[in-house]
């Protein structure tokens, strides 16, 4: 069984809204692949039900050998454990410090101070903002601020990282700064990384499995594939 | 040791929100205050009142009053039925002839010189009833007025049935005052924390998506809740201990009259104070649980 198996899966919002009709995909555990698709393409819904912030309304979504679609409310925390969340808007606590940011999760896990130390260290070394360590967010660029976000995704050594268009507020240069950030991260740790993006300089240059999403149906799925002009995204 | 880590993490927590939200704590502390108070009134009166019906009900009797012409055999009779009456208490009930109330009244000189001016003992042979049961007090003397050589029955029902009734009142209108205010304590401590969730949505938000588990974020409102809850039972549980203390003593022990006992301090006012800690701090946590119920999607 693959690492990621999503089958038959359809997910319909309240308002009426069909965000993804018979999705069917596959993920190998150390793959690094991207959703592309046009805003309101289902991409983003896709993403959000591998770590259970929604729910399909029919199918199952396997991560890991769990089927996350049948998971109690109660036991989520369990699976967002072993999941990394990279945000479009970083979601850092404006009021901690990079170092505090990235502690926090590990703090409410119950860890002791010295385990939460080496992991907080280690992470911000991997995304090279060690002479950043007291800054707070503000006092950081744009590029900065989702470095941080990474290695708060990455301090508990999940399996899986999930960006969800993590360059969106970015421009090129630091976009690319932090795609090679996630990039070493794939490679040095072995996670499996999925990212949503409609960034088509990232998705090019990468040369990695694209899965287009159009009107919440998988329209097309290639391996060291490009963002492909003529498929209507 | 995680557990203590997160515990102590979540009391941090409590306290710095308490102190953020600083009007709205001292507003939910103050309603706790004044609850606390008034159920501290009801308790010590409730305690004092329990403690004067039963002493009301321990000198309440039945006063059977035998003919006159009544002969020796006719009194055996009528103590043998007294006797075997229900809720007749048996070992408190004594028989007084004649003869030996006169006795009893002539040790008063004044009582000795005034019964020496009659030939013939005036008095009445008595049986002085006391009950097992003072709510049939009023059955039991009725009762005896059926029997023969009954010339009369005594029992001060009126006023014993007035004073048990303004007593109930007393406690019902204390228990709806306290249920009442009670809610309205639990509704504020709920607004408190809401707005303490709300202060947080983003901070929470990022807990539930890097794994926190809904138990971790839910302390630190609960500890909140109850935390304010105690805190606003310190100056109820103070005027119980020395309120009570300096009222008891104020009164020499008696209200307004000397019949009246109230019941010794040391008696009383610590378990009132632990009932007050413990209704401050569940009081304090349902407040809380219902907002975390309401406003925090976990």
């Amino acid at each position: 069984m693959a690492f990621i198996e999503l089958n038959n899966v359809y997910k319909v919002y309240n308002n009426g809204v069909s965000a993804l009709a018979d999705v069917n995909l596959s993920i190998e555990k150390g793959e690094f692949v991207f959703f592309i698709g046009e805003s309101g393409s289902g991409k983003s819904t896709l993403t959000k039900l591998l770590y259970r912030e929604e729910k399909p309304n029919r199918g199952s979504v396997i991560v890991g050998g769990i089927n996350v679609a049948r998971l109690r409310n109660g036991n989520v925390y369990k699976l967002r454990r072993k999941i990394g969340v990279v945000f479009q808007d970083f979601k850092l606590l404006p009021k901690l410090t990079v170092y505090e940011n990235v502690a926090y999760p590990l703090e409410s896990f119950g860890l002791s101070k010295a385990e939460i130390h080496d992991k907080v260290i280690n992470a911000i070394e991997r995304v090279g903002l060690k002479d950043k360590l007291r800054s707070f967010p503000n006092q950081l660029s744009g590029g900065e601020q989702q470095r941080v976000c990474i290695a708060r995704a990455i301090v508990n050594d999940p399996k899986l990282i999930i960006c969800d268009e993590p360059t969106g507020d970015l421009d090129p240069k630091l976009s690319r700064e932090v795609m090679d950030v996630i990039e070493k991260i794939n490679k040095e740790l072995g996670s499996t990384i999925i990212m949503a993006t409609h960034d088509k300089e990232i998705v090019n240059r990468m040369k990695k499995r694209v899965i287009c999403i159009h009107q919440g149906v998988v329209v097309s799925d290639k391996e060291k594939g490009g963002y492909v002009e003529n498929e209507s995204i | 040791m995680k557990v203590f880590r997160i515990l102590g993490k979540s009391i941090r927590e409590a306290f710095k929100s308490i102190f953020r939200n600083f009007s709205l704590s001292v507003a939910s502390i103050s309603c706790t205050t004044i609850t606390l108070i008034i159920v501290a009134i009801a308790l010590l009166a409730t305690y004092n009142v329990n403690s004067i019906t039963k002493e009301i009900e321990d000198v309440l009797t039945i006063v059977v009053f035998v003919d006159k012409k009544a002969t020796e055999d006719e009194i055996k009779e009528l103590s043998n039925k007294i006797y075997a009456t229900d809720n007749v208490d048996k070992d408190n009930t004594v028989y007084n002839s004649k003869e030996k109330l006169k006795e009893d009244l002539s040790q008063d000189e004044k009582m000795k010189v005034l019964l020496d001016t009659v030939d013939e003992n005036p008095l009445q042979a008595t049986f002085v009833v006391k009950v097992t049961d003072v709510k049939h007090l009023t059955e039991t003397a009725e009762k005896f007025k059926t029997y023969d050589k009954v010339a009369n029955v005594k029992y001060g029902e009126s006023l014993v049935n007035k004073l048990l009734r303004v007593f109930s009142i007393i406690r019902n209108g204390c228990v709806v005052a306290v249920v009442a205010l009670i809610l309205v304590t639990a509704f504020l401590i709920a607004n408190t924390i809401k707005i303490t969730i709300f202060s947080r949505r983003t901070e929470i938000g990022i807990m539930r998506l890097v794994g926190t588990s809904n138990t971790v974020i839910k302390l630190p409102f609960l500890i909140e809740g109850f935390v304010l809850g105690v805190i606003g039972s310190i100056i109820p549980i103070l005027l119980t201990i020395y309120g009570y203390t300096f009222l008891y003593d104020y009164s020499g022990g008696n209200l307004f009259t000397e019949l009246v006992v109230l019941v010794k301090p040391a008696e009383i006012v610590y378990s009132s104070s632990l009932v007050l800690l413990i209704v401050g701090g569940v009081v304090g946590m349902f407040g809380s649980v219902r907002a975390v119920r309401k406003f925090l999607k976990v």
